[in-house]
């Protein structure tokens, strides 16, 4: 399988991996896919409480190398934004910006759903959950 | 000592032609390029001369006799021919199959479409070490099974299974037993008349000789095996397949028999040691790694591996001047991991996090070195940025976790 560069560039230099502390109050993690499904990803945001802007992002995925550099972007894209602009992040700009092809779209869909699940996480510790991401929570 | 890259190590997958074989074969596209039909010339005489020799090469490999042996266009086709000429042939006398769900594509394929035809086919488990049991092949014989198909060797864990105990079983409920092979032929010991096989697939592609070149050996005596045809035609090779003879390939296929009968117990322990070597390693610099099916009963050039919280196409970009073959759905065009690891009862997620390792003729210990020190360290880099391994160290139990599966 020929991987685009941008793939190539997040498989070799993925950006902000790691962990954020999972209690901080202002700290999101969402956690999703499934081991035997081939991807797992886990997506924090850290947003500034007097801002409303994501400080920092980290992620860490078990997946194959579209999986790694989609989660990868992800965390480029999120940090700075608010957390409504990043709920406004598409798996189509992912798949625009890595040029995935078609059997990897499942991996943007999967950074997109990481995304939601950690805002939504990070909107139910702020006691302002949202009904519309409950669906997106990780059910682990 | 520099090394060339990329290495490859997929030799389940093919192997190279050996040059010796390649200089056999040469004369054979020019000088004697006959038809081995043509039997009212010279060029016919000496081009049928050559397929004698290399018929007389590929039984002495198996220990058949010349006069058993079809060639084909290929494995797939031998199986294919054992498999429906038999099903079709004996139709009268039983409509019941016996096989295992490990077997490759070009069995269980086979067998789906006689489902279709009205054949009852019996897909035998295996147990965690990748055997059939025997205690399940013989509840599974009944009165109506006709043909068991047991493949020899493994092509992705390169498990052996007991040949000769499924043939004194057929061979006492007088049920015909055909055995894929491929993976097995030229490198380990393989008699039929010990083994007591009436059906043997192989190709030469897999033994250091040429693609395109298979051969079915066919039982003559002790029973008398009988085939329906499934190409029909100019009646080549006893009536049981048509189609001009493949001259060169044939050939090339006698040449490689000759010359993996003549240094298969070289090359076997000098491959087990490298792949040991290999093994060792990985083991060393790594937890948490996991052998793929019987240590024990294994083809002495195959290694098959998961590494457990990484998922395999990551792991084979990382070691991409490496050429190997991973059971991950990612590497496959169905999305789905390798059923055979499945079939294991592993778990599918160590299945996607499998990796193949094939010896062979030209592995060096350089190559096993530099690929073991560089899948440790690409491992290693993944764990990472692996939220499983995160989570395993953390003392979670992945398996009992709920995961949204989609």
């Amino acid at each position: 399988m020929a991987y685009s560069n941008k793939v190539i560039d997040h498989y070799e230099n993925p950006r902000n991996v790691g962990s954020l502390p999972k209690e901080d109050p202002n700290v999101g993690t969402g956690l999703v896919g499934a081991p035997e499904c081939g991807d797992v990803m886990k997506l924090q945001v850290k947003v500034n409480p007097d801002t409303g802007v994501i400080d920092d992002a980290k992620f860490k995925t078990f997946g194959c190398g579209s999986a790694i550099a989609s989660s990868s972007l992800a965390t480029e894209w999120l940090k700075g934004k608010t957390v409504d602009e990043a709920l406004a992040i598409k798996n189509t700009d992912i798949v625009a910006e890595l040029s995935l092809p078609p059997v990897k779209i499942h991996c943007s869909v999967l950074a997109e759903d990481a995304i939601k699940a950690a805002i939504g996480d990070y909107k139910k510790k702020q006691g302002k959950a949202d009904t519309a991401q409950a669906t997106a929570q990780p059910t682990a | 000592m520099a090394i060339k890259l990329p290495i490859y190590m997929d030799y389940h997958a093919t192997t190279p032609a050996d040059p010796r074989v390649v200089e056999a074969m040469l004369p054979y596209f020019t000088e004697h390029f006959g038809n081995a039909a043509s039997r009212n010339h010279p060029f016919g005489w000496e081009a049928e001369e050559a397929v004698d020799t290399a018929r007389k090469q590929v039984a002495d490999l198996i220990g058949a006799n010349a006069k058993e042996i079809v060639f084909t266009s290929g494995a797939t086709e031998s199986n294919n021919l054992a498999i429906k000429g038999v099903a079709e042939m004996y139709r009268e006398k039983g409509n019941h199959i016996i096989t295992a769900v490990t077997e490759h594509k070009a069995v269980i394929d086979t067998c789906k479409r006689l489902e279709k035809e009205g054949y009852r086919v019996t897909y035998l488990p295996v147990q965690k070490n990748g055997l059939i049991s025997l205690d399940d092949l013989r509840n599974a014989i009944s009165d109506k099974t006709i043909l068991i198909s047991i493949m020899t060797a493994n092509n992705e864990i390169g498990v052996i299974q007991p040949i000769a105990e499924i043939g004194a079983i057929a061979k006492e409920k007088a049920i015909l037993f055909h055995t894929d092979a491929v993976q097995a032929a030229g490198k380990i010991p393989f008699n039929v008349n010990e083994l007591k096989v009436d059906l043997v697939s192989i190709s030469a592609h897999k033994m250091y000789g040429p693609k395109g070149v298979g051969a079915l050996y066919v039982r003559r005596r002790n029973p008398r095996v009988l085939l329906a045809p499934q190409i029909d035609g100019g009646g080549h090779e006893r009536g049981m397949r048509s189609g001009t003879l493949n001259v060169t390939g044939i050939v090339g296929m006698g040449k490689a028999a000759e010359l993996c009968r003549q240094e298969m117990a070289r090359d076997a322990a000098r491959l087990s040691g490298l792949r040991d070597r290999l093994s060792e390693r990985l083991h060393t610099g790594l937890d948490e790694i996991f052998v793929n099916g019987s240590v024990e009963h294994r083809l002495p050039h195959s290694l098959n591996i998961s590494f457990a919280y990484v998922e395999g196409e990551s792991l084979l970009m990382g070691i991409n001047d490496v050429a190997v073959s991973s059971g991950s759905a990612c590497t496959s065009a169905s999305l789905e991991p390798s059923y055979v690891l499945k079939a294991l009862g592993a778990g599918d997620d160590l299945a996607h996090s499998s990796i193949r390792f094939g010896l062979g003729r030209w592995t060096t210990e350089e190559e096993v070195d530099y690929v073991a020190d560089k899948l440790i360290n690409v491992v290693t880099r993944l764990r990472e940025m692996s939220p499983l391994y995160e989570l395993a160290k953390e003392g979670v139990d992945l398996s009992t976790m709920q995961w949204e599966v989609h």
